[in-house]
């Protein structure tokens, strides 16, 4: 007998949107036959205590990711360059939103 | 109204509430037996959640029935201490779950009802009844693209997949035309404007089964053996094993609480 299980089906990265104006957020990943499995199974296993108001999914292997190994040439530059930063400013008393 | 006629309603309004709460409390309580067993982990959260939409269902009916009846028996006591001869669900919700195709088919055959009834029952002139549906109806679509999904990629998968799906359907088939039956009770609630009648919800039904049937490679069974009773309580003998293991911890420790 062949068994067709959940780990022959591809994997998929999940995103969900709280609500409006937010950006989709990863939720994790899960496994199903196609995208539209996917979708359902992403409702069901991540917006089930209304976490969600869309979901997006895609399959893993679809994603070109960094390598751990470049971390350093990748993200350590960055760490010494505190003027990047917007800290610099005196900000007004009556500015509310910054 | 004389008051023999208001009498008479009010037995007919209790009647269909009670009808509808057991269909959902029946079916999500034999859903939840996958809960832990499903094919997957997805399939057994949905499967879960399904289960409890159709329980949040027949907790809200069976509080209604409870309080139109007046004799101060609330949702528990309405499930948990009445006996199969006064359960008043179709037939086709007590059939066992049997392998995962029967139980697709199953929720997809009840949930394509449940949609259209509900969908339609917003417009009862009962308010309860129609703010109920109002919830339920979304609950429903949700349950027919998840099992109609499944009851195509079945009939439409590996050799045995539609195999099983095939025998699925030999065997619910007969049970679904009770979904369609109208007695004394529902002509009077049809003509207060309380429920729809269900048998303008057919054709739209029959047309939704045949499409998702084509799309598994099935076609809709003679219509032979059109099985009934289950809404005046004459069930299957399903119905025993459901209840017995439902009802058995409240009754064997009628205070327990959580």
């Amino acid at each position: 007998m062949t068994m067709t299980s959940e780990r022959d089906w591809p994997l998929y990265e999940v995103f969900i949107r709280s609500r409006q104006g937010l950006s989709h957020v990863h939720a994790g990943s899960l496994h199903a036959a196609d995208a539209r499995m996917a979708i359902e199974n992403a409702r069901d296993v991540y917006t089930r205590r209304g976490e969600g108001t869309s979901i997006w999914v895609v399959r893993s292997d679809l994603i070109t990711a960094s390598a751990p190994e470049d971390k350093g040439e990748m993200f350590d530059p960055a760490d010494n360059k505190v003027y990047r930063h917007p800290t610099f400013y005196d900000i007004p008393d009556d500015v509310e939103c910054l | 109204m004389g008051a023999a006629a208001t009498e008479k309603a009010d037995a007919a309004l209790i009647e269909t509430v009670v009808r509808l709460g057991d269909n959902a409390l029946i079916l999500g309580q034999e859903l939840s037996k996958w809960t832990s067993n499903a094919p997957t982990v997805e399939l057994d959260i949905a499967l879960a959640n399904q289960s409890l939409d159709l329980i949040g269902q027949a907790r809200l009916l069976l509080d209604y029935a409870g309080k139109l009846e007046g004799k101060g028996r609330d949702e528990d006591a309405l499930a948990f201490h009445r006996d199969a001869w006064d359960f008043r669900n179709v037939l086709l919700v007590e059939q066992p779950n049997g392998d995962f195709a029967k139980t697709m088919l199953r929720q997809f055959f009840y949930a394509l009802w449940a949609e259209s009834f509900y969908g339609a029952l917003q417009e009862s002139r009962d308010e309860t009844l129609s703010s109920i549906a109002g919830k339920s109806v979304k609950e429903m679509a949700y349950h027919v693209r998840h099992a109609g999904e499944w009851v195509v990629r079945l009939g439409d998968g590996t050799e045995e997949s539609h195999r099983r799906l095939a025998a699925a359907l030999e065997e619910l088939w007969p049970y679904t035309h009770e979904l369609f039956m109208t007695d004394a009770a529902d002509k009077a609630m049809i003509a207060a404007g309380i429920i729809p009648d269900v048998r303008t919800l057919r054709p739209a039904w029959d047309e939704g089964v045949a499409e998702v049937l084509a799309a598994a490679g099935l076609a809709i069974p003679e219509n032979s053996w059109q099985p009934e009773g289950g809404r005046r309580s004459v069930h299957t003998e399903h119905l025993g094993y459901i209840l017995a293991e439902m009802q058995h911890l409240p009754r064997m420790y009628p205070e327990a609480t959580w």
